[in-house]
This record gives structure tokens, C-alpha cells and sequence, in this order.
């Protein structure tokens, strides 16, 4: 049933491997830009709420792939004018820095509404209790909220790292040489668009599969001490 | 002078933005009447039934829309059966693979959706429309659907805004739709921000059309009506 890879069996293992970084450095942007977005949507500030509200709203509503074009081809000339600013000449995104910033852009605008439930599912009252022990704002938020939040976020967070890898299919158009580009190459070069197309859906959806492993242990992990009673 | 370049470009970006309404509209319809065998089938508590609508679900669930239009449009020439085939002349135009494409992405989702729906059909209706007497084809299609399409509808909606953007991969086979003639028209000027920024604005635009659109039919069938158990 192995199929025959022409000898791109390689080539397509370092192309699985330039997904997984590709995917795991925008998972760490967009979760940073996820939880800047959920404190910003519940600041007392009008301003900051009515910034993450602009921001999740624009980007959930235009596709990746004009992100990735955008942020790729869009950001030529700004790049080379920061470049020229600091002394470097001709600074240019990389395609890997690009698909990051694009899909860690489109991850946090999604991930600003998970976190923002999982923000205002926290009961007021552990906050007040930190404040009367005495703790600051910065200390409340970073030892009582967000360990909290961290277990309600997760699956959430979960299905969009699932949506994430899938994505990262779309930054082969700029040229990054991860599974889909690795096996455009191979198309080329064997005439057997369908075998490599189906191998590497079959290593996408060996990628989900694994993912779907990692999750369902760390959602056991965060939610020890939460066994349900039974009913 | 920026100005007079919109202007002259514009014909072009609504004829794109025609084609993207074109691709998701055929592909939500389409993937619906797909999804509801699918999804009463997934539904099912027979495992033999269920395996089958499961493995497909899987399949188009867990691999990139990208990987599929490819699949379609690259890699069915591979065959030489399908060359030959009357459905070639479909197969071959980039047109008929996405939009065959799309339709089947987006019913494992639909599918998904619904079954989530009919499951959550309250249990005491369907027995009441079996006390009534109805046999359980009566039961589905007079009780359990109405009911699950009002459950299922606020996510069909997303699901139908998800297609909008995920429309914007046809173009990497060749259509020029939204994201295929702004990436044309961005070649042509030089202009890159402002085409893409463009074709953006519109995708807002439309999702935004779209959204009301769907809150008007929440009302009409009364959605948040039912929702009350």
C-alpha cells in the first residue's frame, strides 16, 4: 500500500517539518495576541475595547490567504523603509516570517474570543479575594486569573490549533517550502499529482491526529481536581 | 491619482467579488442537500451506518481545503479513466473543481453541524411525535429537521462566512475571483497594499451582508424562540 516517492520521501519529512515549526511559532504569537486582545475587549478603557473589538472583528472577517499576501507582498516596502531606518539595506520578510505574523494574526483574533470567555467565566469573587490578601493587580492577574483561564481556554484554543495547521497549507503560495510546496516540487518532477497531493493530506491528517493525542492529555492534565460528581 | 486607478479597476474587483459570491453560494447549497444524508447517517446509532460518514467527515475535516483542490484539479488527470470520462470536460475547468471541491468540504462540516442539531433535538418531542403516532419517517422530517435547522442555524451562518474566506483558495487554481484578480491587479500596478487592502474591505463588506441577512432569517423562523427548553 506504500506508495512509490520517486525519492522525495525525505523531502517531504523536512516539509512536515517546516509545518510543525511553521505552526507552533504562530500558535506562540497568536496566543499573546489572543490574550492582549481578550485584556483589551474587558479593559475598563473605552479605547483599548474598542481596539481588540477592531481588531478581532477585521481579521476574522478577511481571508488567510489575503493575510498571508498582504503581510508577504503588502509590507515590501515598510519593511525595506524600517530596514534603511536601523542601517540595513534591503530587509525583506522572510516567506516563514510572513505565514507567522498572518497566521498568528488570524489565531489571535480568534483565540481574543476564547480567552475572553474564559476571562469573564472566572468568578469575581477570585479577584476580590486576592485583593484582600493583599495582592497587586499584576500579581492577581498573573498567579489567580490566568492559571484559571488556562483550563477553560483549552479547548477552545484546541480546535483553533487544529484550523491553525491547516492553514499553514496557505504559505506554500509565498514560496515556503513546507509539505504542500515540498509536494508541488514532487508533482513536478514525477507527473503524479494525485499520489504526493493524497500523501501529504494523509501527513495532514496524521499532523490532527497527533494533535487531537496532545490535546486530549493536556486537557486531562488541566483538569485534575475537577473530576465531575457524579449526577 | 490613486483615485482614477480605484476607479478604473473597480469593474474588475466587483466581477471577482460576482465570482466569490458564485463559488460559496453554489457550495453552501450544494453542501447542505450533501450533508443532510451525511449527517442523519452519522447520527445514526447503528455503528455500520455511521462509519461510513464518519471517515469521510474525518478525511475532509482534518486535511487543508488547499490539499483538496489540488487533489481535484491536479491530481485527477492523474488517472487516465477520468480523462476519458463524459465528466471531464467539468473535471478539467477550474471553475466546476472548486466549486465540487468546496461542496464537499464544507458538507463534513455541514454534516457535523447538523448532527450536533439532531441530537439536541429535545427527546420528549420525538417521543411525542411517536405517541402521535407518526412513523419515524413522519417523526424526521415533520418534527426532527424543522427542529434542527433552527438549532443548526446560527452555525450554518459561521459556517457560511468560514466558506467566504476559504472561497479566497480558488484562486491558487487559477480563478480569479476576489483574492485571484487582486492578486492579477496588484501585478499589473505595482500597488500591492492598496489592491489587497481592497479585496479585503470587500470581503468585510460582504461578510457583513451576509451576517444581517442571516439575523433577518433567525427572526423569521424564530430562532431564539425555540431555543427555550
Amino acid at each position: 500500500m506504500i506508495p512509490d516517492l520517486h525519492g522525495f520521501g525525505p523531502a517531504l519529512i523536512a516539509g512536515t517539518w517546516m509545518t510543525i515549526q511553521l505552526a507552533l511559532a504562530s500558535l506562540a504569537l497568536g496566543l499573546v495576541l489572543g490574550l492582549l486582545g481578550a485584556l483589551a475587549k474587558t479593559s475598563p478603557y473605552a479605547f483599548f475595547r474598542w481596539l481588540g473589538g477592531t481588531y478581532s472583528t477585521i481579521v476574522r472577517g478577511v481571508p488567510e490567504l489575503l493575510w498571508v499576501l498582504l503581510i508577504y507582498f503588502g509590507t515590501i516596502n515598510l519593511v525595506r523603509g524600517l530596514g534603511e531606518l536601523v542601517g540595513i539595506q534591503e530587509l525583506a520578510l522572510s516567506p516563514f516570517a510572513a505565514g507567522t505574523i498572518a497566521l498568528g494574526l488570524c489565531f489571535g483574533a480568534y483565540a481574543t474570543e476564547v480567552f475572553r470567555g474564559a476571562l469573564l467565566a472566572i468568578p469575581k469573587g477570585h479577584r476580590e479575594a486576592g485583593l484582600a490578601l493583599g495582592l497587586g493587580k499584576r500579581r492577581i492577574f498573573l498567579r489567580l486569573i490566568l492559571p484559571q483561564m488556562w483550563r477553560l481556554a483549552l479547548p477552545g484554543l484546541g480546535n483553533l490549533f487544529m484550523i491553525l495547521m491547516k492553514d499553514t497549507a496557505l504559505v506554500s503560495v509565498i514560496g515556503l517550502e513546507e509539505i504542500m510546496r515540498r509536494s508541488q516540487i514532487a508533482v513536478t518532477a514525477s507527473k503524479e499529482p494525485f499520489t504526493f497531493f493524497l500523501v501529504a493530506a494523509f501527513i495532514y491528517l496524521g499532523l490532527t491526529v497527533l494533535a487531537m493525542i496532545a490535546m486530549y492529555f493536556l486537557e486531562k492534565r488541566a483538569g485534575r481536581g475537577f473530576v465531575r460528581s457524579a449526577a | 491619482m490613486t483615485w482614477e486607478i480605484f476607479i478604473r479597476w473597480l469593474p474588475s474587483f466587483l466581477e471577482g467579488a460576482w465570482l466569490t459570491l458564485q463559488l460559496v453560494g453554489l457550495s453552501v447549497i450544494a453542501g447542505l442537500i450533501l450533508a443532510l444524508p451525511l449527517g442523519i447517517a452519522r447520527s445514526s446509532r447503528l455503528l455500520a451506518v455511521r462509519a461510513l460518514p464518519y471517515g469521510y467527515i474525518f478525511f475532509f475535516r482534518g486535511t487543508p481545503l488547499l490539499v483538496q483542490l489540488f487533489l481535484v484539479y491536479y491530481g485527477l488527470a492523474q488517472f487516465e479513466a477520468v480523462r476519458e470520462s463524459v465528466l471531464w470536460p467539468y473535471l478539467r475547468d477550474p471553475y466546476w473543481c472548486a466549486v465540487i471541491t468546496m461542496t464537499m468540504h464544507t458538507a463534513a462540516y455541514i454534516a457535523e453541524i447538523l448532527r450536533g442539531a439532531i441530537q439536541n433535538v429535545p427527546a420528549g418531542e420525538v417521543e411525542a411525535a411517536r405517541a402521535l403516532g407518526m412513523s419515524r419517517s413522519q417523526a424526521l422530517l415533520h418534527i426532527i429537521l424543522p427542529r434542527a435547522a433552527r438549532i443548526g442555524l446560527p452555525a450554518y451562518s459561521n459556517e457560511v462566512i468560514l466558506m467566504l474566506k476559504a472561497s479566497a483558495l480558488a484562486s491558487t487554481i487559477t480563478l480569479l475571483e476576489l483574492t485571484g484578480m487582486a492578486r492579477k491587479i496588484a501585478a499589473r500596478t505595482y500597488m500591492h497594499e492598496e489592491m489587497f487592502l481592497t479585496a479585503g474591505l470587500i470581503y468585510l463588506a460582504i461578510a457583513f451582508i451576509l451576517m444581517q441577512g442571516f439575523k433577518l432569517l433567525e427572526r423569521w423562523l424564530r430562532v431564539d424562540a425555540c431555543q427555550g427548553r
